[in-house]
């Protein structure tokens, strides 16, 4: 449905070295680097996928959001979303996806937010009932009663925020657009709008992109990652393949009682990472030792009281394959 | 064309909520009126040739210039496209099925509208019982009002053509302060709104007559008055119309260069 062949486009931007004297010599002449911003972007995505879009500050998300939106003309390369070309189709084209940005706001400021909405109709052609029915779910899934009528200067980020999902989502678009849609937000916020990003492509069959630096917001929403670094395109594939393929390890960390109350517990294929006389941690490399036997181990020489069992943060997985990738 | 309706229907209502700026504005205005008819009416009294304009026509011109101010001037501007351009946030607005050109069009419309809504009843009642020479007298006949409101509607497709200009210059410049500048004080000169375009030398009359800005001002007001017979006014909205479609569709095409070669600032 979405489908990217070798998008390619690059920036020119001016730049000087500090100082006066420098400044004086840019007057003159100007030096300008190029800055690819995307090199050669290929990939496609099916109906009702959600993908998480991830890679460190400046990998070209935004710019590839921006492209697939119908907003930057790419240099090179061909896009077809829903059977258009986004910027060469653009106002035909936007009226089935919805944008999200998360930095930027598309709500007027001075107005109470269903003014706003009330335009976005105008704006969408959308027809009287299912404008109401939109708005209903809307308010009802993103908890949106009483702020409504609230001009969205008084709104606090989270509330703007979800006042700003539900008017990308007003006429019912079937591609959505998300670029860092939880920044800013508080707990509450948040897993208000996951849940919700969760809801609508279950029930509407909505197409989800999602771009972010929460690593949480990944792992509780994308069943894909696209991994981009320097405008390359570095992975592409599912959480648990990544999981698979940096590591197998797991760290267990166990509240005990007991033991022979002087030494760390010693348990055959489980490296030992911190110990106490009430807790020790330890590393163990699933591919080899099974859990389950760690345990029982464990539970021989001490009376268990708590256990935990962790994977490698999310988190560190990304950083390793930025790592990898040189990034 | 209910996008467009309805984002100026929204300007409007937002502008009518700047209440204070528009009583300042009232109080501003009448000043500067009758600081200009003190000033013409030192020179007319002082000069012994007959003068190009009636003193009466003369007040007219300057307090009618007062009264639809934010309809005419070039400076009256929508700081929120300028941050919306320069901050990046335009991004948004070309999400939406809707010409970029036309949505602000409206946009610009509403809010000059919602302030002159605002301003121009208060000073017309007031201009109307000031005492003699400086008192509005009614228009010259009613033909002529009803062309005055014709031409006056048509002048403000006008400037708001010219003013897309400065908007869609920030795509370049990415500040608004510059190009504001230029084109608004060309602009108001030659639509005589710091000497009445009849006041004028003829050479600099011809000038004005090659440009757009006097179908603006200088061209309603005067059929306001009479200076400008009927007949001759309706050749004036012809011309207005012209402009009109030459304008719209010069900004048009030129936006549509912007977009191509956008670059949407930050992140």
């Amino acid at each position: 449905m979405i489908s990217l062949q070798g998008i390619s486009k690059s920036f020119k931007v001016a730049r000087r070295a500090a100082g006066l004297r420098q400044a004086a010599k840019s007057l003159i002449f100007r030096e300008h680097t190029v800055v690819e911003a995307l090199k050669d972007i290929t990939f496609s995505i099916g109906e009702g996928e959600i993908v998480g879009y991830i890679g460190p500050n400046g990998a070209g998300k935004s710019t590839s959001i921006k492209v697939m939106s119908g907003i930057l003309v790419p240099d090179r390369g061909s896009c077809t979303i829903k059977g258009y070309t986004p910027w060469k189709e653009r106002t035909a084209y936007v009226g089935h996806i919805g944008v999200v940005f998360g930095q930027r706001s598309q709500l007027w400021w001075d107005v109470p937010v269903i003014d706003s909405f009330q335009l976005l109709k105008d704006i969408y052609r959308i027809p009287p009932d299912e404008y109401r029915r939109n708005l209903a779910l809307l308010t009802e899934t993103l908890d949106l009663g009483g702020l409504l009528e609230t001009p969205v200067r008084q709104l606090s980020l989270g509330q703007r925020m979800r006042c700003e999902i539900a008017a990308s989502l007003l006429h019912g678009p079937s591609v959505l657009f998300l670029d860092e849609p939880t920044i800013g937000l508080d707990a509450v916020s948040k897993l208000a709008v996951r849940d919700f990003i969760r809801t609508i492509n279950r029930e509407k069959g909505v197409t989800v992109i999602l771009t972010t630096h929460d690593m949480s917001d990944i792992e509780a929403l994308a069943d894909r990652i696209l991994l981009i670094g320097k405008g390359t395109l570095l992975y592409d594939g599912t959480l648990q393949q990544l999981r698979g393929r940096f590591g197998t390890e797991r760290t267990v960390t166990v509240d005990y009682r007991g033991g022979s109350g002087q030494g760390p517990l010693v348990v055959e294929g489980a490296e030992s990472v911190s110990w106490s006389p009430e807790r020790a941690v330890f590393r163990v490399d699933t591919g080899k030792t099974r859990i389950a036997d760690v345990l029982s181990r464990l539970s021989e020489q001490a009376e268990l009281l708590d256990v935990a069992i962790e994977a490698k943060p999310v988190e560190e997985l990304i950083v390793e394959l930025y790592r990898e990738h040189r990034i | 064309m209910r996008p467009y309706l309805s984002v100026w229907k929204l300007r409007f209502i937002l502008g009518m909520q700047y209440r204070s700026a528009a009583i300042a504005g009232i109080a501003t205005q009448l000043f500067f009126g009758m600081i200009f008819l003190m000033i013409f009416q030192a020179f007319y009294s002082g000069s012994a040739a007959e003068p190009p304009m009636p003193l009466d026509r003369l007040v007219s011109y300057v307090w009618l210039q007062q009264i639809f101010l934010s309809l005419i001037m070039l400076w009256f501007r929508d700081n929120e496209i300028f941050q919306l351009i320069t901050s990046g946030n335009v991004a948004y607005e070309l999400c939406r099925p809707c010409g970029l050109y036309s949505f602000w069009y409206a946009k610009l419309l509403g809010q000059r509208l919602s302030s002159a809504t605002l301003r121009c009843f208060p000073i017309l009642l007031i201009v109307f019982f000031l005492p003699k020479p400086f008192r509005l007298s009614p228009p010259a006949s009613p033909e002529a009002f009803v062309l005055f409101l014709a031409a006056l509607a048509l002048g403000l497709l006008v400037v708001v053509g010219v003013s897309m200009f400065i908007y869609i210059s920030v795509f370049w410049t990415l500040s608004p302060v510059g190009s504001t500048l230029m084109i608004s004080v060309a602009g108001e000169f030659f639509a005589g709104m710091i000497i009445p375009v009849p006041l004028m030398p003829h050479w600099l009359q011809t000038v004005a007559g090659f440009l757009p800005f006097r179908w603006t001002a200088d061209f309603p007001f005067r059929v306001y008055s009479g200076d400008i017979p009927a007949g001759e006014a309706l050749w004036g909205i012809a011309a207005q119309l012209v402009w009109i479609a030459a304008l719209t569709a010069a900004g048009a095409w030129t936006l549509r260069r912007a977009l191509r070669r956008i670059v949407v600032q930050g992140g």
